[in-house]
């Protein structure tokens, strides 16, 4: 079976962001970037099933601009078996991405994709679900366990919903994606480092895939949420019990 | 044989043959009489400066300030002061100084040698309301701040205006400036920031008689006289109690690599040492190591500790952190550097971190190796600064001295600046054990010219014990200069000068007190 697993390369999740002064967007430049940490729970979860012989090869794909190979390098270096980079400046919309990986899934001709619940930059939680409909594909997602049963080619994924835990059986191929509490990621290892630079990362653009690209939206203004106003100190119950009543009315 | 200091060597073994539980109990040092009780108009006086919120009397809010972080020393103060301003401070020691009442200033009371906490009745003077930052001069990246700041806090601060503090160490949630430069805490990146001796450009201290000496600059130059500031860096509270800090922080390095390294043997550890300044020597920001002893007790009694090599086991790993302005560049040095270690074969396996979270889940595992020792019980704490070779044979000679004992020897610390912490972990405090570890590995390290207290101090435990690292003429002068600006001793008193250096003055009233205990 082979995995197609999408990446993408975002803001570090500890990073502290900054608004660019003109509102246009948010300050990227010398800022630290890493893979989505809902993308590293898909690579992991597909080298695991690799691992469990399940899988045969794990194919990573990443969509962006010439910096966004530095995932795929990561993804490689945890144990991934090649790479493909979308190389494109348009804006990384759900729905490009989502027409991209159809077009190279099919080309793959992969049993499983696999990818995160959402990016955490624009929290879209949309490009998995997408993926399937265009590919005509079941879909599980927020996925919290993933059981594959190859001899009746299908998967039982659990997923965390509001209410709890749901359990889906759908036939293969499927999308699936990923959430926190599905694996944590292992560290890539120097041996392994090593070996992902010779691994192959093919090189593939919108055009060769013949996928047009759409504009979608356009970004009016970002800015920044308003600022928290300090707690005051209080001196006493009764002062407190005062506040809450008179100024908050909240009893 | 070391020539100096032998006199004061069997002192220290002495007071280690005192000790019956292990730890410096009071019952080893008696109260000293000249110092007098606290009495109803102290308490008064001070609820007039302070205010009631700034008295404390109260026996459980009293607890946590009589004892230290490791549960190892507790005293019996019954009033805790915490003022709010450097006025404040002045007038409470004038009237402590006047009326001969030993205190004790206490910051985060995160200290390993019990210096932050009472032997007796000492009244604790606590910084923690002290806690303003005064200005960030983004341009001369100099922070003025009062000495009650945390320093995880003023590293968020000066953050955001892309710099970051010099020091750092796994209690910066809660240790606080002042005590990090009456300490000259060491930390992890005292490899590429240096000590609190070239980082603090001022102080603010009130001395024992209240007088407020002002030594707050921010210049990075002044040679206008002595530099007095110095003494009271890693003075432990013994010459002043810090009010206010200005101090230099270097520009937050906007790129953080990572890594953590399994080597085969100590003696590679060194070569990746010096591998590791050569590839990456203006980047390299901490180069830490950890035992395998370490690690496993660390995994046992912290369930948030996760192992970053699972797959790999070695006698030794590493933590190597480098810091610089370019990612790019930075990660292409640290893969030369690993890929050459890799091939000659001094590295067996390592990682480098891929994002923040690997990053400080790798930090996480070398910072908390002090909190998985606490949880697996007692814990003896030696902090040694060691030639390089020497370094971890002393680790494997003390495990070989107690082997017949309910005893796990441990060794980790600062390999970059050829510091040593060696911890014994034992289920219980026992003498048995404890006259097994002392006086051999202070006498070990002696006799490598080695200091018995790299970067945690003297505090209770070791003021002894001074003689195996400074000469009878240092320490007399040490004495002579103590005496000088605490004529009444009472500033923390029964810390860091061996009790001959302590030059008592009779009590006022003329009759001696009643010892309390």
């Amino acid at each position: 079976m082979k995995l197609l697993v999408a990446v993408k390369r975002v803001v570090d999740y500890n990073a502290r962001i900054r608004v660019k002064t003109d509102q246009t967007g948010v300050e990227l430049a010398n800022v630290k970037m890493s893979m989505n940490p809902f993308c590293e729970i898909a690579v992991e979860e597909a080298l695991r099933l690799k691992e469990q012989k399940i899988a045969k090869e794990v194919v990573v794909i990443t969509v962006g601009p010439k910096s966004s190979q530095d995932t795929i390098r990561t993804a490689l270096a945890m144990g991934a078996d090649r790479g493909a980079h979308v190389l494109t400046d348009a804006p990384l919309l759900p729905l490009n991405i989502a027409k991209l990986l159809a077009a190279v899934a099919k080309k793959e001709s992969a049993s499983l994709c696999l990818l995160g619940k959402q990016a955490i930059d624009d929290d879209c939680n949309q490009t998995g679900q997408m993926l399937a409909a265009l590919l005509k594909w079941p879909q599980a997602t927020f996925a919290f366990k993933i059981e594959i049963d190859q001899a009746a080619q299908k998967a039982r994924v659990t997923r965390e919903v509001d209410g709890g835990l749901q359990t889906l059986l759908c036939g293969l191929p499927a999308v699936i994606t990923t959430d926190l509490r599905l694996n944590q990621p292992r560290y890539a290892t120097l041996p392994n480092i090593m070996k992902a630079k010779k691994k192959p990362i093919e090189l593939l653009s919108p055009e060769g895939l013949g996928v047009t690209l759409i504009d979608g939206y356009k970004r009016i203004k970002v800015e920044e949420p308003a600022k928290r106003k300090g707690g005051v100190m209080v001196a006493s119950v009764a002062e407190l019990m005062d506040k809450l009543k008179n100024e908050a009315k909240v009893l | 044989m070391l020539a100096f200091g032998r006199w004061s060597r069997s002192a220290c073994l002495q007071t280690i043959l005192n000790n019956a539980r292990g730890a410096q109990t009071a019952a080893a040092i008696s109260r000293n009489s000249d110092y007098a009780q606290i009495t109803d108009h102290d308490v008064a006086y001070f609820r007039d400066i302070l205010g009631d919120r700034g008295v404390i009397t109260d026996p459980d809010a009293l607890q946590p300030l009589n004892k230290d972080w490791m549960g190892k020393y507790e005293g019996k103060s019954q009033l805790a002061l915490k003022p709010q301003t450097t006025e404040q401070v002045s007038k409470i020691l004038k009237h402590c100084n006047e009326r001969q009442l030993a205190v004790v200033p206490q910051g985060g009371n995160t200290g390993l040698v019990g210096g932050s906490v009472p032997l007796f009745d000492e009244v604790v003077l606590a910084t923690a309301a002290m806690n303003k930052v005064i200005s960030f001069d983004p341009i001369l990246g100099v922070l003025s701040c009062q000495s009650g700041c945390v320093l995880e806090q003023l590293d968020n601060h000066v953050g955001e205006q892309g710099h970051t503090m010099p020091l750092d160490l796994g209690a910066k949630g809660s240790c606080q400036i002042g005590g990090n430069v009456s300490t000259n805490a060491g930390g992890l990146r005292y490899l590429r920031y240096g000590s609190m001796h070239g980082n603090v450009t001022g102080l603010e201290v009130v001395l024992a008689d209240g007088t407020v000496l002002d030594l707050m600059s921010t210049l990075r130059k002044d040679n206008t006289g002595y530099d007095m500031k110095q003494m009271f860096i890693g003075g432990e509270g013994t010459l002043g109690i810090i009010t206010k800090v200005a101090i230099q922080c270097p520009a937050k390095p906007s790129s953080v690599q990572v890594t953590y390294l399994a080597v085969p043997s100590f003696q590679h550890a060194q070569k990746v040492f010096q591998k590791a300044k050569q590839h990456l020597g203006e980047i390299l920001s901490a180069f830490e190591f950890l035992d395998h002893h370490s690690l496993i007790i660390t995994l046992k009694n912290l369930s948030f500790i996760k192992n970053p090599l699972p797959d790999t086991q070695t006698p030794i790993y590493l933590v190597v952190e480098t810091s610089g302005s370019n990612a790019e560049h930075d990660y292409a040095k640290l893969e030369k550097f690993l890929e050459e270690a890799y091939e000659e074969e001094i590295i067996v396996d390592g990682t480098i971190a891929q994002d923040s979270g690997q990053q400080a889940s790798i930090w996480a595992l070398r910072e908390n190796i002090s909190e998985g020792l606490r949880h697996a019980g007692a814990v003896y704490k030696y902090d040694l600064s060691l030639p390089p070779n020497d370094m971890y044979k002393l680790v494997e000679e003390t495990r070989a001295r107690m082997k017949h004992l309910p005893v796990t020897v441990v060794g980790y610390g600062h390999m970059g600046d050829s510091n040593l912490h060696l911890n014994l972990s034992a289920a219980k405090y026992d003498k048995e054990i404890l006259a097994h570890i002392e006086p051999f590995v202070y006498e070990w390290t002696a006799d490598k010219k080695g200091s018995i207290s790299a970067e945690h101090g003297l505090g209770q435990m070791k003021p002894e014990c001074i003689g195996y690292s400074k000469s009878e003429e240092a320490v007399q002068l040490m004495g002579k200069f103590k005496s000088l600006l605490d004529p009444n001793q009472i500033l923390n008193p029964y810390k860091l000068l061996p009790k001959k250096n302590r030059h008592y003055k009779p009590h006022k009233d003329g009759h001696a007190t009643a010892v309390t205990h």
